[in-house]
């Protein structure tokens, strides 16, 4: 997944070209007792933004996954009285080695951050990844996820991916 | 005498040959007490200092050296002529004798009389026969302090040997590597440039033995045993380094070289130490290296990711710019400050108009920095800079572009602003371009980005503040927009920033205010729509209620001076006064936030005498008026209930007329309490403009009427926030009245107001006798009702007692204790138990209308840990023996008490309260719970010994408030496990398994809060223990 983007990004460059909608506006609603708030796509893209994508970081790259807009809240879909999510990831290269990692990652956080009601189903954006099917097929196998996450080696990677960092 | 000498000989014996250190001592005190002279003691050390061996003579010297470190005051000049003769002949001596002879003379440089060209003759000798740094630590360190105090004495003797005493310290320091040592040999470089020693050919010597430091790099060891830090060093040296301009030809190519470094801290040093040498340089000591340092001065902004390195860079171009402009025009020369600006120009202009703006806010920060350096580099920016960023503005046409232009434009004006306050001649330096500013500001109002509106209402702020630049003309046309966008802007940041430019603007240009502003609210507030609000939808009946606000706090945000005040505070009360007759349809929320709004006039404007006047005359009458017709009017007709006699109109009025009371001048205070005062007791409304109020009104004789008891709320707004030197008329009969309305009354507001305003008088009385003898009697008869358990009356003494217990608290009057022990035995009472427990918070918080500092109030600093150390042991045992069915109370108590107390103090008081803590996690009361987690959270983060201790105790009971039915409390208790999942590890990994099962749970909470919470905390436990986790 590398720098198909200038390596040279200033840190204190124009704020617009980065611009995030910012957190999550409170309302009345959310602090009244009685009225029942679905789980919809922003919360979804909250907790993969807040607590995943910001802190990934490819090694031999100084932007991280949020600056290169791998997760989008538009493709984020989630039916709460279904108990279905769906995500899309984009790799920043057709041909990005890291493909499997971060959606192996985001499924991992997804497990531990949603009821066990939830069916979750991460894949790639069509036609953004040279081997889309495979990619697709691995994360979706439920015996393979499971059985890469008893891989104490691959589990390290996914636990560092999910670390939070302080900011 | 011969005896003495005898003694002599035999401590000087001891001293060398017995190796008994303490004789020295001795020698030291026979000589202060004259029983033997120094030159008696250097001919009892003969045989010694002419030995053969070494060691003895090095003996016999340091017994000497020690006994004149005593007595150095006490020696006569010859005698120091002779001893320093004397050393400088040793110096040339065996190495081993050195230390002693270099102890000797710095106790004898410490006089302040030294005989004549002693000092040079010393100098001489020590450069010449003593090479320093094969010296150990400490002799190092004798010679620098020898120098230092030859500085100190003898300075024109110093300077008689002209470069050689510069060139003879730079060979003493060279290779010097202690930091103890450096911060010595530093303070005499130093001495040497400021005090203007004669550097001679030894310029660029001295600079390379100390230049061989920069940037320092040191950091202490880890117990810091000697108190020196980088820091230290670093500003020691640059004082050496940016001491004179004969050092910039070598100092200047090594800061360009440093900038280059890797080190984020070398290049901050650089950065620094350039900008403290432009106060000392001219132009000709950097003209060769500016475009040297302004390349790499450029590079670190524009590429830095460290703000620090940013902002030493910026302060470095500001110097430099600033040093240009001190440089004096000759007729022949090239103006040095426009050359460089034109070089600055040229490198971030274009920047400021490049299709994507990358670096738009280095350039401009950059430029900014050089513009704020001098009125003359304020003038050159501007005048290329601001038509470039209106042009910029106008052909933009993406929202996002133009407020980052808008933006630029913003700093510009501040930087510029800072400068041409100081040049004393000149117009501002934005007068040629205040039309195309305005034309910008005026076009961005108009837009319908809500972005672009706040951005330029803080341009026209900023404009606004610089005296003169605004024309009349352009205020009102900006009190124009402003005034369309408080009627009909309703996005929240806009109103928001409508007010603070409105605010700022008015400080300077009232006038447009009061004829422009003020005026078109009014007619808004009063307009037919508003009045006839019933037929719209419920809408547009809520947006008119939100216009309406917005003109409220906009009238209040720009009475800033005291003649706007005279215009707007009026239209705030012919609010009040149509609200109560019913015309004009106001809700009681308009009245308070009406209410609030003078509030903030009286916070804001009552430091000038005017406005305490008006406040005096006519505001402070005219609320009481008001409410006093409401009172009576309420009691006889059924129909129309005024507003004014709702709680919470009262409440916001006490705001109003205790802030004003607070701030008074102390003559119109005194008066104003005078007045009150004989309103309540005397029923003389003879202050109130209203001739048709009855005779016999009988405020504090309750009788039946609610209406006219509550009113006592409004006496202790003025009497219990005046000053403490303020006497309050009748206190005696004032207070006697209030508590028998405290008691005797049963409506919740009035007699809680006549104990709180009981209260408010108590605290601020001086002590002694009377006083004394007010509480006993109070204490009595607050006894005597709680006492009686059939007494009717038993809250309202509850009430009493609670609030004098807490005047009497907050000045740690003696007789508190009585009443607050009093209070912990009702925390056993079946009825009023709970509200005793209650009663904790209220008495440890500050409350808002009465009892504080704002009021004048007398409260002690730390009066709650005081409270609560000497008052923990009699709640823990009271809860002991306490009943199970009034536990809870206890608990409440506690729990109250504690997450008043700050971290340090909970983290002590802790371990003994652990237990009792958690006994109140699983009360049934939410507000104990919740009190409990808040004190429990900050304690979580460093837990205690004590509380590993209890970890499967604590975990149960959060484990369970996770499902409580109040949101707050599952909050608050999933913020608790989140913080112990960073308990060492060895301890709470047996508990892993079972919290990540719990915790699933409240990942399906129907709040969001909730669940965001319980994804933290469970994210955590999962890594806890997990391969790459932590």
């Amino acid at each position: 997944m590398v720098g198909h983007k200038s390596a040279f990004m200033l840190e204190n460059a124009n704020p617009l070209i980065f611009q995030r909608s910012g957190a999550r506006l409170l309302t009345s609603s959310d602090e009244d007792e009685d009225v029942h708030d679905p789980i919809d796509d922003r919360e979804i893209f909250d907790i993969l933004y807040l607590h995943l994508i910001r802190s990934i970081n490819d090694p031999e790259h100084p932007l991280s996954l949020e600056e290169l807009n791998v997760v989008e809240q538009d493709r984020v879909q989630v039916n709460d009285a279904d108990s279905t999510v769906g995500i899309e990831f984009t790799p920043t290269i057709p041909h990005c080695s890291m493909a499997t990692l971060i959606g192996l990652s985001i499924k991992v956080k997804l497990l531990r951050s949603l009821p066990h009601r939830f069916k979750i189903d991460v894949h790639i954006t069509p036609g953004t990844h040279a081997s889309e099917d495979a990619v697709n097929k691995q994360l979706a196998d439920k015996e393979r996820v499971a059985a890469a996450l008893e891989n104490s080696q691959l589990l390290e990677v996914v636990n560092q991916c999910l670390s939070t960092k302080s900011p | 005498m011969a005896a003495d000498s005898a003694l002599l000989v035999s401590l000087v014996e001891e001293f060398v040959s017995g190796l008994q250190d303490s004789k020295a001592n001795d020698t030291a005190t026979g000589v202060q007490a004259k029983q033997f002279t120094i030159l008696q003691l250097v001919e009892a050390l003969g045989p010694s200092l002419t030995s053969t061996t070494p060691h003895t003579r090095a003996r016999g010297v340091q017994l000497l050296s020690q006994v004149i470190q005593q007595c150095y005051g006490d020696l006569s000049e010859s005698e120091v002529e002779v001893l320093i003769a004397f050393y400088e002949n040793r110096l040339k001596d065996h190495y081993v004798i050195t230390p002693f002879v270099l102890q000797g003379l710095k106790a004898l440089t410490k006089r302040s009389l030294l005989p004549t060209g002693s000092a040079v003759s010393m100098l001489r000798s020590l450069f010449q026969d003593v090479h320093v740094q094969s010296l150990m630590l400490a002799e190092r360190a004798s010679v620098y302090n020898m120098l230092l105090n030859l500085m100190e004495s003898r300075e024109a003797e110093l300077k008689g040997l002209g470069a050689d005493f510069v060139f003879g310290f730079v060979q003493s320091m060279d290779g010097e590597r202690d930091p103890r040592n450096l911060v010595l040999a530093f303070q005499i470089a130093k001495n040497i440039i400021h005090r203007g020693y004669e550097l001679g050919k030894f310029a660029e010597e001295l600079f390379e033995v100390t230049s061989c430091y920069f940037p320092v790099d040191f950091s202490p060891p880890p117990n810091d045993p000697h108190g020196i830090t980088q820091e230290m060093l670093i500003l020691s040296l640059r004082a050496v380094l940016t001491g004179t301009p004969r050092f910039a030809e070598f100092l200047l190519p090594l800061i360009i070289e440093k900038l280059d470094s890797d080190i984020q801290s070398a290049k901050i040093d650089s950065l620094q130490t350039l900008t403290a040498c432009m106060s000392t340089y001219e132009h000709k000591d950097l003209a060769e290296f500016l475009s040297g340092l302004w390349t790499s001065i450029r590079r670190e902004v524009f590429q830095t990711a460290s703000e620090r390195v940013e902002s030493a860079g910026l302060a470095a171009v500001t110097a430099l710019t600033s040093c240009l402009s001190r440089s004096i025009l000759s007729s022949d020369s090239e103006d040095s400050l426009k050359t460089f600006l034109d070089v600055v120009l040229k490198d971030c202009q274009h920047h400021l108009c490049e299709p994507d703006l990358k670096l738009v806010w280095p350039s401009a920060k950059l430029l900014q920095a050089a513009s704020s350096a001098s009125y003359r580099a304020s003038h050159i920016v501007a005048a290329v800079v601001i038509p470039g960023l209106v042009e910029q503005y106008n052909s933009r046409t993406q929202c996002a572009h133009r407020r980052t232009i808008l933006e630029v434009m913003q700093g510009f004006i501040h930087t510029v602003k800072n400068t041409s306050q100081s040049a004393d001649d000149g117009e501002s330096v934005l007068l040629a371009h205040r039309d195309a500013l305005c034309a910008v500001v005026f076009s961005a109002l108009s837009e319908n980005s809500s972005d672009l509106q706040v951005t330029s209402m803080r341009v026209l702020s900023a404009l606004g503040q610089q005296t003169g630049l605004l024309s009349e003309s352009d205020v009102e046309r900006a009190v124009d927009h402003l005034n369309r966008l408080i009627l009909e802007e309703d996005d929240s940041s806009v109103s928001v920033s409508v007010i603070v430019c409105a605010e700022s603007l008015s400080r300077l240009h009232p006038t447009a205010f009061i004829t422009k502003m003020v005026p078109t609210l009014k007619q808004e507030i009063f307009s037919e729509s508003m009045v006839q609000g019933e037929d719209g939808t419920p809408s547009n009946e809520s947006s008119q209620h939100a216009v309406r606000q917005r003109c409220v706090s906009a009238l209040a945000a720009v009475s800033t001076q005291p003649s706007v005040v005279q215009e707007s505070a009026p239209v705030l009360l012919e609010v009040l006064s149509s609200a109560h007759t019913g015309s004009g349809g106001f809700s009681v929320e308009e009245v308070v936030a009406v209410c609030f709004s003078l509030q903030r006039i009286a916070d804001q404007t009552l430091d000038s005498e005017e406005t305490g006047r008006f406040f005096y005359d006519i505001i402070i009458p005219r609320l009481l008026t008001l409410t006093l017709q409401a009172a009576l009017q309420g009691e006889g007709s059924s129909g129309h209930r005024s507003p004014l006699v709702e709680e919470a109109v009262l409440s916001a009025m006490v705001g109003v007329i205790s802030t004003a009371c607070a701030k008074l001048q102390p003559e119109l205070a005194g008066k104003m309490a005078s007045r009150v005062v004989s309103l309540f007791l005397e029923d003389d409304v003879s202050f109130l403009s209203d001739d048709s109020l009855p005779p016999h009104i009988q405020l504090l004789k309750q009788g039946e009427s609610w209406s006219r008891s509550q009113m006592v709320c409004l006496l202790m707004a003025c009497v219990c926030s005046l000053p403490r030197n303020v006497e309050v008329p009748q206190v005696e009969r004032l207070m006697e009245q209030l508590e028998e309305l405290s008691i005797t009354c049963s409506h919740v507001l009035s007699y809680t107001s006549a104990a709180k305003c009981y209260a408010g008088l108590v605290n601020k009385r001086p002590a002694g006798e009377s006083l004394n003898a007010l509480i006993q009697r109070s204490t009595r008869r607050v006894s005597s009702e709680l006492d009686s358990p059939a007494s009717p009356q038993r809250t309202q003494a509850f009430t009493l007692l609670l609030w004098l217990a807490k005047g009497l608290l907050l000045r740690y009057h003696p007789l508190s204790t009585a009443l607050t022990d009093k209070l912990f035995s009702l925390l056993g009472d079946p009825e009023l138990g709970p509200l005793a427990g209650d009663c904790f918070s209220l008495l440890m918080s500050d409350s808002a209308d009465v009892l504080n500092r704002g009021c004048h109030a007398d409260v002690r600093i730390m009066y709650r840990q005081r409270f609560f150390t000497e008052n923990s042991a009699k709640l823990l045992q009271g809860f002991n023996s306490a009943a199970s069915d009034t536990k809870s109370s206890y608990l409440k108590a506690l729990s109250h008490l504690v997450s008043s107390l700050p971290k340090e103090v909970q983290l002590t008081e802790l371990p003994a309260l652990l237990s009792l803590l958690l006994e109140a996690l699983s009360c049934p009361d939410q507000g104990v719970q919740l009190s409990t987690l808040s004190c429990l959270e900050p304690v979580l983060m460093e837990p205690p010994p004590a509380l590993i201790q209890q970890l499967e105790a604590l975990v149960t009971r959060l484990l369970a408030l996770t499902c409580s039915s109040t949101m707050t409390v599952r909050i608050a208790s999933l913020r608790c496990l989140h913080a112990m999942s960073r308990f060492p590890e060895h301890e709470v990994i047996p508990l892993r398994a079972r919290v990540l099962q719990a915790l699933a749970k409240p990942l399906d909470d129907k709040k969001r809060l909730v669940r965001s919470e319980a994804v933290l905390a469970r994210a955590e436990w999962f890594l806890l223990g997990s391969p790459g986790g932590r």
